[in-house]
């Protein structure tokens, strides 16, 4: 069973109906004993950093979300939630994140040119870089994904497993141990994104 | 780099797919459920669902019809269409949409854009602009491009977009439903007037119509069109094949 973190931000009816297809049990919880129970956490998210992380800190599933990891449980983030995944953010202020992976989220305008539009929305296509750790075993480099966002992980290039091309190389998945988190909506990224789903529910960690 | 966009329009009343030309004369095409699936399969890079019911009833088949499709189609949903309020934002985000496009709620109140941007972000807010040259000036229309707002289109368009849309869906009223390609010299305005993505619609007849609108116009991000691809006049497929093989760059599925 997958548990997907609730915790007040964005829309989780396209992700869970995701896991549906795909055939895989998934449960929508903010319960820090269902996530110790579950096979692996999908953290989502939608919206603004700053806020995202003060939900996770004043829940307390912060502290759930770094037990499990310590434990070996697999972890994604995916989008706002990979970012999170990030020691800091500077969208709109300067936020800490959940410390898992090296890197510092910061605004895309910092590194494209002037006439690239912000957001980078739309599909473009995976360029594969360091150990994927399995997630994009049945998919492709080159394969496209969809993308909605206007800041990136930046300083995180010993784990990036994908960047996609945007005017400068902008990260779009990272894998460290057992933790991996996705720029990109899988739930959004037609079979590719289900491909993507499914290996990463291939991964298991200890359940209790 | 960023693919350019293809999407099919779903124009849904009472639960059925149904396409107006010149927004008039309506026929029952097919089922939104299956249409949709077909269309992500054929590799659209994105559906807009537009509710032109008037009723409560209609409504909630339409949500109900946004679900099941939600439920099997895993692209981007953008959806329009009776858009006034952000409880309106709020209903059909929940059942799977990712984006919104208002039209005449935001001519009504054109505050909506600014909460609704607040509350869900830019990126899910879409202005749709339905627009019509009227004395050599490009005028605004509402209700379905039926009442002339008297708005000069462009500032308009800026407006929204300075009050938090994320996109632009241009509808030229001019050329929708005549077949004979977009309308370039608007969109080509409006390009030059905003800095988020524009997504073309209204005209397009032939695979030829998406080349000229992308070599012609380069910043435009998308082209959207319905009758063709529900009558299977265009193949999305062929489309896409034909674009990539002038060097325009599209995502091709494997």
């Amino acid at each position: 069973m997958t548990a997907i973190i609730d915790y007040g931000v964005g829309n989780l009816f396209s992700l869970t109906c995701s896991f549906d297809a795909i055939g895989e049990k998934a449960v929508v919880t903010s319960d820090p004993e269902v996530i110790k129970k579950a096979g692996r956490i999908i953290l989502p998210g939608v919206g603004a950093f700053g806020d995202a992380a003060e939900k996770l800190r004043k829940s307390g599933l912060d502290r759930v979300l770094k037990e499990e990891v310590a434990k070996g449980k697999p972890l994604l983030g995916i989008c706002l939630g990979m970012q999170l995944l990030f020691e800091k953010s500077y969208e709109y202020g300067e936020y800490e994140g959940l410390g898992l992976i090296e890197g510092e989220i910061k605004p895309i305008a910092d590194v494209i040119p002037a006439d690239y539009k912000i957001p980078h929305i739309g599909w473009n296509a995976l360029i594969f870089r360091n150990d994927d750790g399995g997630l994009f075993r049945y998919i492709k480099e080159g394969d496209f994904v969809y993308f909605v966002h206007s800041f990136y992980a930046a300083g995180c290039e010993k784990d990036t497993a994908a960047v996609a091309e945007y005017g400068a190389p902008l990260t779009a998945a990272v894998v460290k141990g057992n933790v991996y988190g996705t720029q990109f909506h899988p739930e959004k990224s037609g079979d590719v994104g289900l491909a993507i789903l499914r290996a990463f529910c291939e991964r298991e960690g200890p359940l209790c | 780099m960023i693919t350019k966009r293809i999407i099919p329009c779903l124009d849904v009343r009472n639960g059925r797919v149904v396409k107006g030309v010149n927004f008039e004369g309506l026929n029952d095409v097919n089922s939104p459920v299956e249409l949709a699936d077909y269309y992500s399969r054929c590799g659209a890079d994105e559906l807009v669902f537009y509710d032109i019911t008037a009723s409560s009833d209609g409504r909630k088949l339409f949500t109900d019809i946004l679900c099941e499709t939600a439920k099997k189609v895993f692209i981007p949903l953008t959806v329009g269409g009776g858009i006034n309020t952000t409880e309106d934002f709020d209903r059909v985000l929940k059942c799977g949409a990712d984006k919104v496009s208002v039209n005449s709620g935001a001519i009504r109140n054109p505050s909506l854009i600014n909460e609704a941007a607040k509350l869900y972000g830019d990126q899910c807010v879409v202005i749709s602009a339905d627009v019509k040259r009227v004395d050599g000036v490009f005028r605004v229309f509402a209700k379905g491009g039926r009442e002339n707002t008297g708005m000069e289109a462009i500032e308009w368009i800026k407006r929204c977009v300075g009050n938090g849309a994320g996109e632009v869906v241009l509808n030229s009223i001019d050329t929708d439903g005549v077949k004979k390609g977009f309308d370039l010299e608007m969109l080509d305005a409006v390009c030059n007037a905003v800095s988020v993505p524009v997504i073309a619609s209204g005209g397009a007849g032939c695979i030829e119509d998406f080349i000229t609108l992308f070599k012609t116009l380069p910043k435009v991000d998308a082209g959207l069109a319905a009758s063709i691809f529900h009558f299977g006049e265009v193949s999305i497929k062929d489309l896409k094949q034909s674009l990539a093989n002038e060097n325009i760059n599209v995502r091709i599925q494997r």
